[in-house]
């Protein structure tokens, strides 16, 4: 036990509020419901823009090519297909280039300019904008909808509910599906779901994305960027001094004060901050910029829509929250985008990844070969004397016709034998096939214990078409 | 940390640390508290569903009330069981999947020859898939894993007593290395056979004709005859019984399995020592340093099924020593038709 006597709760509240977050402890766990306020303006013309992106994401997979689905990652049958281009197994290392690729995409674009990626295109965003510009059809304006949170049921408050929740939950239907018929035959998987003949994966991949995105875009909105994706926490390594952010020029802005029709406003002692709080009102996270650039910022843009049309109002310039970077803030030259080394890095990254993927594609080749030599033993000494090795020929045929293949060996050790390469080898398509191979070499011609040997498989009716390994011949040591 | 914390105006435990720091007495919330006892709930559900009560009713063991939705019934059992999850259930269940796949195949392979399955491209890749693991299983402990064979003795404690099995991967049969003669050596098992040499022949007599096998070996019979330095292990090989088994060109009689002794590759130990144990001692001879050469009899006391016995024929010819047989393989068809009224 404590020998000091027990303090009052109220004491103690009073030592722990010095936490920072304490202030933003409603905003934070949702107790306070934000409802932003829809401004035209040229930034909100922007977002509807690269937000109308994600429409490819409903109808995309619904295209055809050469009569099956044109894009598909069809992970059942372990190909990705795009357009006439077929990716197997073996050349999913481009995929880990093309996320290199995605990600430094992102890094650049936030070392120049912030968590756009934020503001104009994540999914949460852009999700979340299409809900609430559908609340705000149903419900009214931001007002409105505070009073309709706080009334008491009734057939008006209920009538809109309803059809709010219902065509919330449509989308989320369509994302769900959306999301599904990217991994396999969309129109397929359109009449499995009317039968209700779903497997249990694409069952539980609906049902997850479904619920998923109504409760993700419907109820947690602005909380996901608060305090559940990763990505707000990130961004603040990438950024720096010469990174422009949505700004409020707290030099031109303050002091702030109220300013009344017909009274002059001495502009020596009063800032252009009238203190409208439209650019809080406006806020799809309900933070105040002018308290700086903080966590709970994507870097929408749209405070500065509301900010430019008040200046506008009150006849002063606009640009009183605009994309700036520190370096302007402060007073330091404003260096050029090209004068950023990071970025530089970045993009130096990019173009490295992205030729690994244009080589890649562009030598996805018809055949791959593989050649396995035999390991126990590694060799086997004939009853003439010669040295026979033993090889497990594995040839992919990326193809989609069966080809017949020649088998060849270079180098190697003068005067080998292929043994069982007499007849062509027929590969099916779109399949490893396996074969053996037996190369046979007199014991007094044998130079090393190790020598390479390289094979080669032809199609015999198309020479160009070919695929090369090369392994190795094992002998005694001579 | 805020009056948010504290709206019931729950009081606190009354302990506090560091000046400032109390525990509120607010209950868990009630989700989790609901989570708890959901949990409690699903204990007893699981428990019940799945064998795990060990009591035993009308003598046999409690097999749970089942699982809804769970389809696990066998041939041949009953039908109200299909729904109760046992691990052996399952492992049979899994057991018959693959069965049905290997069934295609095992249903041709019943009716074929060995040479048959060795023409069929695709059969043939399936039994070398499954021949590994009987190979593994019932030969490599002679044989070697992927029949590298013993040819020197002591290796393992088994052929401690001198008990060697030849390199199958080698295209040097003391049988015939034909697939039909490979499975006749299966199914029927070897017995090498060679005299001792230590009461009919002298020392000197036993080294010189060791030294004439080891030149045939390595140099080729016809050098080796006009060898003068092996003159005399030529004049005992020709004199004495040598020939009659391992014939007077010295290639070895396939018929009786006698070795090939003008080849590269020896059955025993191919060192001038090795070489003059082996004809000082013979193998099987019943003298206690004499060569042990026993390949057993795979029929025998159902060791191994007639399928089984083709499968390694096939896998042990796809070595790379096997023997193409002398008829073309066009001719092996009709051969597979007929070999169920030679069964």
């Amino acid at each position: 036990m404590n020998d000091s006597t027990p303090k009052k709760p109220t004491e103690i509240v009073g030592v722990t509020s010095i936490y920072g977050e304490h202030e933003e402890w409603a905003t934070n766990l949702g107790e306070k419901t934000i409802h932003a306020k829809r401004m035209p303006g040229f930034f909100r013309n922007v977002k509807y823009v690269t937000e109308s992106i994600w429409l490819f994401f409903f109808v995309g997979a619904y295209m055809r090519w050469d009569g099956v689905q044109a894009i598909i990652l069809d992970v059942n049958h372990r190909q990705f297909r795009f357009f006439h281009l077929t990716i197997l197994p073996q050349d999913i290392w481009m995929v880990s280039l093309l996320l290199l690729i995605l990600a430094m995409t992102l890094f650049a674009v936030t070392s120049v300019a912030s968590r756009v990626f934020c503001g104009y295109f994540c999914f949460q965003t852009a999700w979340v904008d299409l809900f609430t510009w559908i609340e705000g059809k149903i419900e009214g304006t931001p007002s409105h909808r505070h009073k309709l949170d706080e009334a008491p049921w009734n057939k008006d408050k209920i009538i809109k509910k309803v059809s709010k929740h219902f065509i919330w939950l449509v989308i989320s239907i369509l994302t769900g599906i959306s999301a599904t018929v990217w991994f396999e035959d969309a129109y397929q998987y359109w009449h499995d779901l009317m039968h209700f003949n779903l497997t249990i994966i694409e069952t539980v991949t609906l049902i997850s994305f479904t619920l998923g995105t109504y409760f993700l875009a419907g109820f947690m909105r602005e909380q996901v960027c608060l305090w559940l994706c990763p990505y707000a926490r990130i961004q603040a390594v990438m950024a720096d001094s010469q990174t422009i952010f949505p700004t409020y020029d707290v030099y031109r802005g303050e002091p702030r004060g109220k300013i009344r029709r017909g009274v002059a406003v001495d502009h020596d002692t009063q800032g252009d901050c009238i203190d409208c709080f439209q650019c809080v009102q406006v806020c799809p996270t309900g933070v105040d910029i002018r308290e700086g650039q903080q966590l709970g910022c994507i870097t929408c843009g749209l405070c500065l829509d509301a900010c430019d049309s008040i200046m506008d109002k009150i006849g002063r310039p606009r640009g009183l929250i605009r994309y700036a970077s520190l370096d302007e803030m402060e007073g330091r030259p404003v260096k050029k985008v090209y004068q950023h080394p990071r970025t530089l890095v970045y993009i130096g990254i990019i173009l490295f990844a992205l030729a690994g993927v244009i080589y890649g594609m562009t030598h996805l080749g018809s055949l791959k070969l593989r050649v396995d030599p035999e390991r126990q033993p590694l060799y086997t000494s004939m009853s003439d004397g010669s040295i026979q090795n033993k090889y497990e020929f594995k040839v992919l045929n990326k193809t989609d016709k069966d080809v017949f293949v020649k088998v060849t060996a270079e180098h190697g050790v003068e005067g080998q034998i292929l043994i069982g390469a007499d007849q062509p080898k027929q590969l099916t398509h779109g399949k490893s096939t396996s074969f053996t191979i037996f190369v046979k070499v007199a014991g007094n011609k044998v130079k090393s214990d190790v020598s390479k040997i390289e094979f080669k498989v032809t199609n015999i009716d198309d020479p160009k078409m070919k695929a090369e390994y090369t392994s190795i011949f094992n002998a005694p040591k001579p | 940390m805020s009056d948010n914390h504290n709206s019931t105006g729950a009081t606190t435990t009354g302990h506090l640390w560091d000046d400032d720091l109390a525990d509120f007495t607010n209950q868990p919330p009630k989700w989790w508290m609901l989570g708890l006892a959901a949990s409690a709930i699903w204990v007893v559900v699981y428990w019940t569903m799945y064998p795990g009560i060990p009591f035993a009713i009308n003598g046999t063991f409690f097999k749970g009330l089942g699982l809804p939705g769970l389809n696990l019934q066998l041939p041949g059992t009953d039908s109200k069981d299909a729904g109760k999850w046992t691990a052996i259930k399952e492992l049979a269940i899994d057991q018959k999947e693959l069965d049905d796949v290997r069934k295609p195949f095992e249903d041709k392979l019943k009716d074929m020859t060995p040479a048959a399955i060795l023409a069929d491209e695709k059969l043939s890749e399936y039994v070398a898939r499954s021949g590994k693991v009987l190979f593994s299983d019932n030969c490599a402990a002679c044989h070697g894993q992927n029949g590298v064979g013993t040819v020197q003795a002591g290796k393992f404690a088994m052929r401690e007593k001198g008990l060697m099995a030849p390199i199958l991967r080698d295209d040097d049969w003391l049988y015939g290395g034909e697939v039909e003669a490979i499975h006749e050596t299966i199914m029927g098992g070897r017995q090498g056979m060679m005299t001792a040499h230590k009461d009919t022949l002298s020392a000197q007599q036993i080294d010189d004709v060791a030294h004439y096998v080891k030149a045939m070996s390595e140099e080729g019979k016809d050098k080796a005859d006009a060898d003068t330095a092996v003159a005399a292990g030529k004049k005992v090989f020709a004199e004495s019984d040598c020939t009659a088994c391992h014939g007077a060109d010295a290639h070895g009689i396939q018929a009786m399995g006698s070795a090939n002794l003008t080849d590269k590759v020896w059955r025993f130990d191919g060192s001038l020592e090795g070489i003059k144990q082996t004809i000082t001692y013979g193998v099987n001879s019943g003298d206690e340093n004499a060569r042990i050469a026993v390949m057993p009899n795979f029929t025998e006391a159902g060791k191994l099924s007639a399928v089984e016995m083709k499968k390694l024929a096939v896998y042990v010819y796809k070595f790379g020593g096997g023997v193409a047989a002398a008829a073309p393989v066009a001719e092996a068809a009709p051969a597979a038709e007929a070999a169920p009224a030679a069964n």
